[in-house]
């Protein structure tokens, strides 16, 4: 029997529904108790578990390298910011130095990350409040997006392009033409989208006042992202703990004191055009260099130097085999994922498998607030809400 | 990039104010790990949320390490963020493999809530004085606590 709401003797009238797990505005397969009087919502719950896959106990079995193509299934619309913590969190354990040019890239690909795992969101979250065309917008300014991921890595959503180290390859020549069309030609379309919600009356009076939590609670219920800085907290793990040359760039760090959906909107259309900043800075000050740290027994060699040199074939039989040992100890390290705080709890036993690889997930975490948001409100704000903090069930449920 | 442990302000100022809480403290690549005794959990993490200059009113993260065949057999793994500072800190509380009990820590934090549910599932640890202790991820019906080291990853259970 799954979970569900007691009812309350002597409330006769109210109804107890149970919204999902297959419903098309809950962004996957989440399920919703809702006790509702008349079309108000009284008390809810949330019950996830349905995209339940293990992952952390398939990491205890695999290799560090083996667990990267993993990390995109988590959350499979920002599986490069994935890669990007499962990789930063296993150098920290080795006490790895990243080249510049792989970090460069690793923060252009994941700023482009950003921007379409944002899409995605604008696009969704307008189609369930009722505004179908900024979808196909959106949809088509990812496909660009997602081309460039399939230039670069070969896979257009399960890249797995960060490798520990660095790259698992340089980028093919004419890549950063492609970027620098898109970067040329997004923010007019940025501005289209705006046009189409921004003072959109419709869009306002949906969106407005509705799904309000302010900045005090939004920490205690371990907001983190967009969605805390949408409550007016200027929390942003780029700036505050950079990671990964982050604190060379120039960008602003969007927040809106408002608290509701609207205010949530506004924060993530200005954090893409933001990204897009960073993109182009990185475009423009990419360095020279190698892409893969000197580390030879941990990065794996090139396959041309396999041929003519027997240390790399060794490494190359040892990393394929056996895999790396890092020193025993545990490390956390969070990024900045379209989502909010992701974070990687990696603890080694100087194995070469992780001994225990916790994923914190910014979306099971910020769930925990939609009851919060939901509750005294009508039902089809629900939609509203649940559209607002951004939830992949894929990362909720791992 | 590693630091002191003994330069930790957040461990200088739970030493003074609770010496007994504080059972070992480990420092690995710059972060600084306290081990708490179970009952004095709570009162240090009041401590560490409220305190001017610690300020640790973001709890990122609960989790848990089966240690197996070990005993204590796991560990509760807290991670603090301070939003004031932007420091971080684990904190780690032993528990026994035998009737596995820990204080929750819902009233300090709400968003513990989640997570130690995750926790009581796949572990089953018991969060004592939690709101709604149930299985989150797995179905009511299900047996076992598939993170533990002795649940195997295949054949049948």
């Amino acid at each position: 029997m799954p979970v569900t709401l007691e009812r309350i003797p002597g409330k006769a009238e109210r109804v107890i529904l149970s919204m999902g797990p297959q419903h098309p505005s809950t962004h996957g397969v989440l399920r919703l108790v809702l006790d509702l009087e008349g079309e108000t919502v009284v008390r809810s719950l949330y019950d996830i578990g349905y995209l339940h896959t293990g992952f952390e106990k398939s990491f205890e079995s695999k290799t560090y390298s083996q667990g990267i193509t993993l990390t995109d299934r988590i959350d499979y619309l920002a599986p490069l910011s994935n890669n990007l913590g499962f990789c930063l969190a296993t150098e920290k354990l080795l006490d790895l130095e990243i080249p510049p040019r792989a970090q460069w890239i690793r923060v252009l690909l994941t700023e482009l990350t950003r921007i379409q795992s944002h899409l995605v969101w604008l696009g969704t979250h307008a189609i369930d409040i009722g505004a179908m065309s900024v979808f196909l917008y959106c949809f088509r300014e990812r496909e660009d997006i997602l081309n460039i991921f399939e230039a670069v890595s070969g896979q257009r959503m399960m890249t797995s392009y960060f490798r520990i180290g660095g790259l698992a390859l340089e980028p093919p020549l004419g890549w950063l033409q492609r970027v620098e069309k898109f970067v040329k030609m997004f923010p007019t379309r940025l501005d289209e989208y705006e046009a189409l919600l921004t003072q959109n009356p419709i869009w306002l009076r949906r969106t407005q006042g509705i799904g309000y939590i302010s900045g005090e609670d939004a920490v205690a219920y371990g907001l983190s992202g967009p969605s805390l800085r949408g409550s007016g907290v200027g929390w942003d793990i780029r700036k505050t703990q950079p990671y990964s040359s982050y604190d060379k760039f120039d960008f602003k760090v969007a927040t809106h004191p408002g608290g509701d959906v609207y205010a949530r909107y506004l924060v993530r259309v200005e954090e893409m055009r933001q990204s897009l900043r960073i993109v182009q800075q990185a475009m423009e000050g990419l360095p020279e260099g190698p892409v893969k740290a000197n580390a030879p027994h941990i990065v794996m060699p090139e396959r041309e130097s396999m041929k003519t040199s027997i240390e790399a074939l060794i490494y190359h039989f040892k990393i394929v085999t056996e895999g790396f040992h890092p020193p025993v100890g545990e490390v956390y390290q969070a990024i900045e994922s379209p989502r909010g705080e992701l974070g990687f709890y990696m603890v080694s036993d100087g194995s070469p498998k992780p001994f225990r690889c916790h994923v914190r997930a910014p979306s099971f975490a910020n769930l925990q607030a939609l009851p919060k948001l939901i509750e005294g409100r009508l039902i089809a704000d629900v939609v509203a809400c649940i559209g607002t903090i951004d939830i992949v069930l894929g990362e909720v449920d791992r | 990039m590693a630091t002191d442990p003994a330069n930790n302000l957040a461990l200088k100022k739970l030493q003074e104010y609770d010496p007994e809480a504080i059972e070992d403290v480990r420092t690995f690549r710059g972060e600084v790990t306290l081990y708490i005794r179970s009952p004095h959990l709570i009162r240090a993490c009041e401590f560490l949320r409220d305190e001017p200059g610690l300020k640790f009113s973001f709890l990122a993260d609960v989790t848990a390490l089966d240690l197996y065949p070990q005993e204590p057999r796991f560990e509760v793994v807290y991670h603090l963020l301070s939003l004031e500072t932007a420091e971080r800190l684990r904190l780690k509380i032993r528990v026994s493999g035998e009737n596995p009990r820990v204080p929750t820590a819902v009233p300090v934090w709400p968003s513990a809530n989640a997570f130690e549910r995750e926790v009581f599932d796949l572990f089953g640890i018991v969060f004592e004085g939690h709101p709604f202790l149930q299985r989150l991820l797995l179905p009511e019906d299900w047996e076992g606590h598939p993170l533990r080291k002795d649940y195997p990853t295949e054949g049948y259970r």
